[in-house]
């Protein structure tokens, strides 16, 4: 992405979406908090915290820590900037920016990084609360972690880019990103951790991005290094989701 | 050189043609319309001048440069104000204009620009809380704050009431006075009239007439206004016989006449009731303006002007 080349103008872009993400609460809650409270009410729950079957040698709360950075990605990507976006095609202002000597590419580039970014600091919350309040063990297979972490990022601003891309208004963005975020969330493990799936549906699971992701963590966080085949089922979904997003985007 | 050059234009959209062969030159410091009912390719053409569109034929160029080719280069040179384009809701005066500052390499004082449009007062309010002038003023500051040498201002006045009209053309005047070219697209006659020095009527994605507001004027048939009551009836088929007489209404409630025609109409008009002992009660003689002009200009096709003069001595 040649617009993190930060030249003044770029920079400009990337401070005044900056200063608008801040004035959107809903986003920031969505975002930075709801995961990680959603993750702190579970683990108050003293069955989480029990070394059960299901899972060998783990609690349920330790597994929970990755579904909650999963959660803050597809609010950040699916719920919050797909409307952002088409909302900027549907007024014009990607239009407007067309005519001046900056490309309307770093509008998109700033938004992209703004959610990414937002979401790795809800990932970095979570971890803590696991670490401190409840006793998770940081990840054990660190760079796996973090080379996990950042594959999931960028499949989901790929797919919020490509609802971006075929949603004509901000209404549609909406609706569609709502319509995506419940699979996506049942494939990371929201509602049944993917490691307590039966293994029919697991195995699916695993073809899909947020499955892939849910599992590469938590390899990673065992202190394996994550399964190439899991790495290679986000990073096929990045470029697929990517092209496609490109394919599609218009900026009117 | 001109400052902009538009040579035989045209672009269609799925088969249908938007500008079917337009032809234009804007001069350096000239206040040139484009002025046209709703759907006539106005928006099209100037979207081509802007590199927004490219074009299916024809040639554009803005100080030379291709629109499309030399984008970088041309938005450096020409500033716009787009048809109902919008800024982040949420996204201060002051914000817009710095932001839009920071995006020209020798941008004006946005300071200075918000002072002369009437901004200043409103630097802290966000976009969405605007009303609909400020909204057009802060749109015209971003057209001007790269230091453009030409504006385009797209259907600048649309919604606004009277009063923040008239104080919009005031600015487009002042803009130019301060050297910058303005490219005005409207579809309001009394703004092309009292603002342009050149206006190209487009209709129907083509040119009709380009001359200056009293040329085009002068140009349309029936570009004299003559009205009056006579004393007792007159019969419309003695007036249509006069020479230049283009068209002749006559009002049912107290039978006042209107001639349209031309400064001999007005001889022979006099002549003629002074032969029957006709009085004229309240006789005027007017310019049209260039709404008769336009309406003449852009009938043409589809209705000869001719239509009310036959209404009448039918």
């Amino acid at each position: 992405m040649s617009a993190l080349a930060l030249s003044p103008a770029t920079g400009a872009v990337l401070k005044a979406e900056f200063t608008l993400f801040r004035r959107e609460p809903g986003s920031i809650f969505w975002i930075m908090v709801f995961p990680t409270a959603l993750f702190a009410l579970l683990g108050s729950i003293p069955s989480f915290r029990e070394v059960g079957e299901s899972i060998p040698g783990l609690r349920l709360v330790d597994v929970y820590v990755p579904i909650a950075i999963l959660t803050a990605l597809l609010m950040a990507c699916l719920q919050a900037m797909p409307p952002v976006i088409t909302g900027y095609r549907e007024r014009g202002i990607l239009r407007r920016m067309s005519t001046t000597p900056v490309r309307p590419a770093s509008v998109l580039s700033a938004q992209m990084a703004l959610h990414g970014v937002a979401a790795l600091v809800s990932a970095v919350l979570s971890v803590l609360v696991g670490k401190f309040v409840f006793d998770v063990a940081l990840p054990e297979q660190f760079f796996g972690y973090v080379v996990a972490l950042g594959l999931s990022v960028t499949a989901a601003l790929s797919l919020g880019a490509l609802l971006s891309a075929v949603s004509r208004t901000s209404k549609a963005a909406n609706a569609v990103g709502a319509a995506a975020f419940f699979p996506m969330m049942f494939s990371a493990g929201l509602w049944m951790p993917v490691q307590t799936m039966p293994d029919a549906l697991a195995r699916t699971m695993e073809l899909l991005p947020f499955g892939a992701a849910a599992q590469a963590l938590g390899e990673a966080a065992a202190g394996d290094w994550p399964s190439w085949s899991h790495l290679g089922v986000l990073a096929l979904w990045s470029v697929l989701l990517t092209a496609a997003a490109t394919r599609w985007f218009r900026w009117e | 050189m001109p400052l902009i050059e538009v040579a035989d234009l045209r672009k269609a959209y799925g088969g249908r043609p938007a500008v079917d062969g337009v032809s234009f030159t804007v001069e350096e410091g000239e206040i040139f319309g484009i002025l046209g009912p709703n759907g006539a390719g106005k928006t099209t053409t100037v979207e081509c001048v802007e590199g927004l569109r490219v074009p299916d034929s024809g040639r554009v160029r803005v100080a030379g440069l291709d629109p499309v080719a030399d984008h970088d280069q041309v938005t450096r040179i020409l500033g716009t104000q787009l048809q109902e384009s919008e800024l982040q809701a949420k996204l201060t005066v002051r914000e817009a204009l710095e932001l839009y500052s920071a995006f020209y390499e020798r941008p004006a004082d946005w300071r200075a620009l918000a002072e002369r449009l009437g901004l200043t007062e409103k630097l802290t309010t966000r976009f969405a809380k605007l009303s609909g002038g400020q909204k057009q003023r802060l749109s015209i500051a971003l057209a001007l704050i790269g230091g453009p040498r030409v504006v385009v201002l797209d259907e600048l006045t649309t919604g606004l009431d009277p009063r923040a009209r008239r104080d919009t053309w005031q600015l487009i005047e002042e803009i130019r006075a301060s050297g910058v070219t303005v490219l005005l697209v409207t579809h309001f006659m009394e703004e092309a009239q009292r603002l342009c020095d050149r206006i190209a009527v487009i209709d129907r994605g083509r040119v009709a007439a380009l001359d200056t507001p009293s040329g085009l004027i002068r140009r349309a048939s029936g570009s004299t206004v003559i009205s009056f009551t006579p004393s007792r009836t007159l019969d419309p088929a003695d007036l249509a016989g006069l020479p230049g007489t283009a068209s002749i209404s006559t009002d049912g409630r107290d039978g006042r006449l209107t001639v349209n025609g031309t400064d001999e109409t007005v001889n022979a008009v006099i002549t003629l009731l002074a032969r029957h002992h006709i009085t004229a009660h309240q006789l005027r003689v007017s310019d049209a303006t260039l709404d008769d002009a336009f309406l003449d200009l852009t009938e043409t096709d589809s209705a000869p002007s001719g239509t009310d003069l036959k209404g009448a001595s039918a």
